[in-house]
């Protein structure tokens, strides 16, 4: 026998009482659980759609328009390619990945098209819907966090994908868009010359819809040679963590390369951080809502324990029990209700979160362990918080009032 | 054994004082067996709740073996009680959902005994008390008798030196008065100094000694 028996032993043998306020701790967690499960899912989707989006940030000279960017104009200024490194040996946290370009409109025949030099691992990488051409593995991936259980491929992290796409893209080979290869009546192997400079076609992109179906994409080094000029680009595209962008990416960007200009495609950012947002206030009403309905009916059940106890607390008071003895057996009480049901709400919530999450939000949940600590934290802090009078009041109880029976 | 002074104890309510002791000194030597009598109010379970460390006396002082109780703090008291007094109630106050061996485990729990001590001095106790084939059942299980049983074995539990025991015999027919009477003065026989309060005068007889208590007061 000692003093946790005893409380477990009272918790059984009324269980009836015990069960209203416990069912109001595990209601609350389980809402907050639920909630910030499918929020958190939530947010990990729409990074990872950010990211199949590709490259969501543009550094760009500063005296450049987007315009001039998707017209890649003949004109279009240009800016030290040193650019790259500065952020690459930056400590800034969530660059993904960087394909520094440089870009130029020139004409084959009767045709116009946009001559594009790139580094090819980054730029494979960066654009998932390449991978379906054939030139990379179909599993490769980018994603906002490589560690993400929702990501199923380890993407360019992969050494053998990555390999795979460097070798593929030589000093003289070149990868066409649909129009280009078309127009051109190129098919993988064919010849290309470009000012006088041969090229081999190692890939045809499938058609994309957008400006990369006239683009002849090259090795940065072949680019700068072609065009003449050494040393340049005029984009870097990066594929920056959708959170990391919240959180203050694109300052972060400006404060290294402060002549540049630094867009963003905000709206998707601005949608994710909205919903964040709402799910953030949600999760705070919860949150007040278990504290008061939780602690009211913690605090109260744990008022009418202490009274129906009275002469328990003065035989123990006889027997030798010291006042901090009986605080402890009401602590003790309500450390086991915050823990159990800090437990139990997590593991329902969960549950409920992942049965939920697809119908509600239409994200598939999977169980976040962070929140287990949370949930069992806030549970023993409400529980405990809300005990801690009545506890007080049996501890300083006057056994006088107790024990007089005549 | 032990020693009270000029002790007072008196009781605010509602705006109005009450006195419930009135410069109380007496004196109760080591192995006596003592009865305190007197008509309800007369502060006769006030004085033994005093005695027992569990009321500070508004003035006065208890001293029992030369240990002026109420100069200990809470916690030294408790542990004076837990190594020296055994306490029984009229209505025995035991703890409804533990069994009569758990009942009486507590006090040794308390005293820092491990489990294996604690269930072999608590079923020795309740076997000797008769109630070796009640270990496991609970209070609501017992008869009367066997709960005063259970609580007075309770009360031996720490081998103390005093017990005081708060109208043992009121809840009980004329038989098991007997029988906890007899209980008592067994112990009394083995040396520790039995307190107790009671209406009965037929139970206050078979003390040693008989204090009447009118108005806070010992005539």
């Amino acid at each position: 026998m000692n003093l946790r028996k005893i409380i477990l032993k009272e918790l059984l043998e009324r269980r009836k009482q015990f069960l209203t306020s416990f069912i109001a701790i595990l209601l609350g967690i389980i809402v907050i659980v639920a909630v910030k499960s499918v929020s958190n899912s939530s947010e990990k989707a729409i990074a990872i759609q950010l990211d199949n989006l590709g490259a969501n940030i543009l550094v760009l000279p500063q005296t450049t328009t987007i315009d001039n960017y998707f017209a890649a104009d003949i004109n279009a200024p240009e800016m030290p390619e040193e650019y790259v490194e500065r952020i690459a040996s930056s400590s800034i946290k969530g660059v993904d990945n960087m394909s520094p370009k440089l870009s130029a409109r020139m004409n084959i025949g009767e045709h116009s098209f946009v001559l594009t030099g790139i580094l090819p691992k980054n730029e494979l990488a960066s654009k998932p819907i390449w991978q379906t051409s054939g030139f990379a593995d179909p599993g490769l991936q980018a994603a906002c966090d490589p560690n993400n259980i929702m990501n199923t491929s380890r993407g360019y992290e992969d050494p053998k994908l990555q390999r795979k796409v460097i070798d593929s893209l030589g000093e003289y080979d070149c990868i066409t868009g649909s129009d280009v290869a078309s127009k051109l009546n190129l098919k993988e192997g064919s010849p290309l010359e470009i000012k006088g400079t041969e090229l081999k076609v190692a890939s045809i992109l499938p058609q994309t819809g957008t400006v990369d179906d006239g683009r002849i994409f090259i090795h940065l080094r072949t680019a700068q040679k072609i065009l003449g000029k050494k040393g340049v680009i005029n984009a870097i595209e990066i594929m920056g963590c959708c959170s990391a962008i919240s959180e203050g990416l694109l300052g972060n960007l400006r404060n290294i390369l402060p002549d540049t200009k630094i867009t963003t495609i905000n709206h998707i950012v601005q949608t994710q951080v909205k919903t964040n947002n709402t799910m953030a206030k949600f999760s705070v009403i919860f949150l007040i809502i278990i504290i008061l309905v939780g602690g009211i009916s913690i605090g109260n059940y744990m008022w009418s324990n202490v009274e129906e106890r009275k002469k328990e607390i003065g035989s123990m008071l006889a027997m030798g029990a010291s006042p901090q003895n009986i605080y402890y057996i009401f602590i003790g009480k309500a450390l086991i209700l915050g823990v159990v049901g800090g437990v139990a709400g997590y593991l329902l919530g969960t549950l409920a979160g992942m049965i939920l999450g697809p119908q509600i939000a239409d994200v598939k949940v999977l169980p976040v362990p962070l929140l287990f600590v949370w949930a069992v934290l806030i549970a023993v802090g409400v529980s405990v918080i809300a005990s801690y009078f009545p506890a007080r009041k049996a501890a300083k109880m006057d056994p006088a009032l107790i024990l007089q029976e005549i | 054994m032990i020693k009270i002074e000029n002790l007072s104890k008196k009781y605010n309510s509602k705006g109005n004082s009450v006195v419930a002791l009135n410069e109380v000194s007496l004196s109760i030597k080591k192995g006596e067996f003592i009865s305190i009598v007197g008509p309800s109010g007369s502060g006769k379970t006030t004085l033994l709740l005093c005695m027992g460390g569990l009321i500070h006396p508004s003035v006065g002082k208890v001293n029992i073996d030369g240990a002026s109780i109420y100069d200990l703090d809470i916690k030294e008291r408790a542990a004076f009680r837990l190594r020296n007094l055994g306490f029984v109630f009229q209505t025995f106050n035991l703890i409804p959902y533990l069994t009569a061996l758990e009942n009486v485990q507590i006090p040794l729990s308390l005293a820092g005994n491990n489990n294996g001590n604690q269930t072999e001095r608590a079923t020795e106790l309740l076997e000797t008390l008769g109630l070796g084939d009640r270990l496991n059942h609970k209070p609501r299980e017992l008869s009367i008798g066997q709960q005063q049983r259970v609580a007075i074995a309770r009360a031996l539990a720490n081998n103390p030196k005093i017990i005081m025991a708060d109208e043992p015999t009121g809840n009980l027919d004329p038989n098991t008065t007997n029988e906890t009477v007899t209980y008592l003065n067994l112990l009394n026989q083995t040396g520790i100094t039995v307190v107790m309060v009671t209406h009965n005068p037929g139970v206050a007889e078979r003390a040693q000694r008989t204090l009447r208590l009118v108005d806070g007061r010992v005539l």
